[in-house]
């Protein structure tokens, strides 16, 4: 038995952080939050820093010269700073986007802008006979946009599997990345599965190959990972990265878009407008360097600064705890579920490179009415394919049901979810 | 929140002993629907008579205890009965789940269809009872017959 003392991080305390988990939802039941695979709920601190930026120095960045202004501006470069440092990369190389998968779509545009974008560009461009890999177990954001750059370009998408147990299927690594390969783009940590991804191997075979890899990292820098702590970009060696503020105890609205600064440098500009300009003539524009040159218009700055408190919220618990505590939760979810007869975990089942995002089937039981159940005894999950359907389609199972917990969980709301389950198969019928 | 008022003992039973299901020759009009949220799906077909008379509705797809079971009855609510029925039938069903529980359905005209009063307060399941009629009302569509559905 787990008691709420011996825990990496001191959970009650920090759940005071947090005023949305001491509602009631349905009927008076206490709210057990495990839906933050989907979005993470903020605490204090970050509405404080929002408020309090609101309140003094709103104004718009970049331009006029006033006091505002300037406070405006270094709030907002300093959140770069913050967020960049949290990360392991320099400040220039961080791209504020509307969210993650706006980062994703960012390089894609600019990849079939860099067709006509002059000699520069011209490493980023595709065509016929190029390739971009991906995997079967994206999120739909790191799929559906490379699916559309390839139906611009005339390039080719391949994918990688997925193996019975959850993990890539690295076996036809040589023969999936190869001289064609221009983009290599997958998921740190699975939405769904939870896996996290092996990113050595495929940079390296990237790199032999000459080939980008965007590596999605929406489940994996808000969580860390375990025994290592805060997910590190720079030592990854990716060459862009995206991850989104509301799924890190940040605000909705801004997410992160990281890449190389000679590869920034290089790249044409997706969204054009305001601010990200050199010089404008009627006849034509030249454009700022990064990262301005990819936030066109009155970028969000309040977000910003909500992102930025988040990240210190996050390293004043310190990462490696974060990693620590939620893969205990993870460990004991994965025991109290398997433990009932008729559920079986879609995922690794153990937790070697696993993060806490646990989803399931219950034979007899559609996930759906499952979280019917679940929800009628106050406990928030997800439900249905987690916008990663071919991966549900791999797994033969047309849904799931997707526990995410985070720091502020506690091992208790894993037990209240297993009960929850077995309360499922009973109103239901099934199971012993 | 009650869980019996969504899964009233109705919905249940048509869930666990569904009627009319399988896909059956002949037919005049075929639909295949999709809830993109969930991936639940249904195959439904229908066949029409000369005069109007809905003969036979089959199908066969995947989902939860809801729209399989809203299936079922809307099975039991239109065959045998005119397009011009079926559709008025529809057409109450669909206000009593989009009225958000405050619509006082007519058992006179939706039969087994009244169990799925609770479901109109939950707005993310909605879409669930409804995909089986939105099949059906494709399928209508698609006859040969050129029935023009709703």
């Amino acid at each position: 038995m787990t008691t709420t003392d011996s825990l990496p991080v001191d959970v009650t305390a920090l759940r005071a952080d947090f005023a949305i988990l001491s509602r009631t939802v349905r009927d008076g039941k206490p709210l057990v939050y495990l839906d933050s695979g989907a979005t993470s709920q903020r605490p204090t601190q970050v509405l404080d820093a929002e408020r309090r930026f609101v309140e003094t120095s709103n104004s718009a960045v970049h331009r006029g010269a006033h006091q505002l202004s300037e406070e405006a501006t270094d709030a907002y470069e300093g959140a770069r700073a913050t967020i960049a440092s949290f990360v392991g990369v320099s400040p220039g190389e961080v791209v504020f986007t509307k969210n993650a998968t706006e980062g994703i779509n960012l390089v894609a545009y600019a990849m079939s802008n860099a067709g006509t974008a002059g000699p520069e560009s011209e490493r980023f461009a595709l065509g016929p006979g190029d390739e971009v890999v991906v995997t079967e177990m994206e999120h739909h954001a790191n799929l559906v946009p490379w699916q559309q750059l390839c139906q611009r370009t005339g390039a080719t998408l391949t994918w990688f599997p997925v193996t019975d147990e959850g993990r890539l299927d690295l076996s036809e690594l040589d023969s999936m990345i190869t001289e064609r390969t221009k983009v290599v783009a997958f998921a740190h940590q699975s939405n769904v599965l939870g896996t996290v991804n092996p990113v050595e191997p495929l940079v390296r075979r990237a790199r032999e190959v000459g080939a980008l890899v965007v590596l999605d990292a929406c489940q994996s820098v808000p969580h860390g990972v375990y025994g290592q702590g805060a997910v590190d970009f720079g030592a990854l060696g990716v060459d862009f990265a995206v991850f989104s503020g509301h799924k890190m105890l940040g605000p909705s609205g801004i997410g992160v878009l990281y890449g190389r600064r000679e590869l920034l440098e290089a790249m044409p500009p997706f969204l054009t407008g305001g601010s990200m300009i050199e010089l404008v003539r009627m006849e034509g524009s030249t454009f700022a360097p990064p990262p301005q040159r990819f936030e066109a218009g009155v970028p969000m700055t309040s977000q910003a600064v909500g992102l930025a408190a988040a990240v210190d919220y996050l390293n004043g618990v310190g990462m490696e705890r974060v990693a620590a505590h939620e893969h205990l939760l993870a460990e004991r979810a994965l025991a109290g579920l398997s433990e009932i007869p008729g559920v079986r975990i879609v995922g690794p089942e153990d937790t070697v490179d696993r993060g806490a995002t646990v989803a399931f089937v219950v034979d007899g039981v559609h996930p759906h009415d499952v979280s019917q159940v679940l929800d009628s005894l106050g406990i928030a999950v997800r439900v249905g394919h987690h916008c990663a359907w071919p991966l549900h389609r791999a797994c033969g199972v047309p849904a799931t049901v997707r526990a995410s917990f985070y720091l502020y969980n506690e091992p208790s709301e894993v037990d209240a979810l297993v009960a929850g389950v077995r309360e499922a198969q009973r109103f239901f019928g099934v199971g012993e | 929140m009650q869980l019996e008022s969504m899964y009233q003992e109705i919905i249940l039973d048509h869930y666990k002993n569904p009627h009319a299901r399988g896909l059956r020759e002949p037919f005049d009009g075929e639909s295949f629907q999709v809830n993109p949220t969930c991936g639940d799906e249904v195959t439904l077909r229908v066949k029409v008579t000369d005069d109007g008379k809905i003969e036979d509705v089959s199908y066969e797809g995947q989902g939860c205890s809801i729209s399989q079971a809203s299936t079922s009855v809307m099975t039991d609510l239109v065959i045998g009965h005119s397009v011009d029925e079926a559709m008025t039938t529809m057409d109450a069903f669909t206000e009593l789940m989009q009225g958000r529980g405050q619509v006082e359905p007519d058992e006179d005209v939706l039969d087994d269809g009244i169990a799925f009063a609770g479901v109109a307060k939950y707005p993310a399941r909605v879409k669930c009872a409804l995909l089986g009629w939105m099949a059906f009302k494709d399928a209508l569509a698609r006859t040969s017959n050129g029935v023009e559905a709703g």
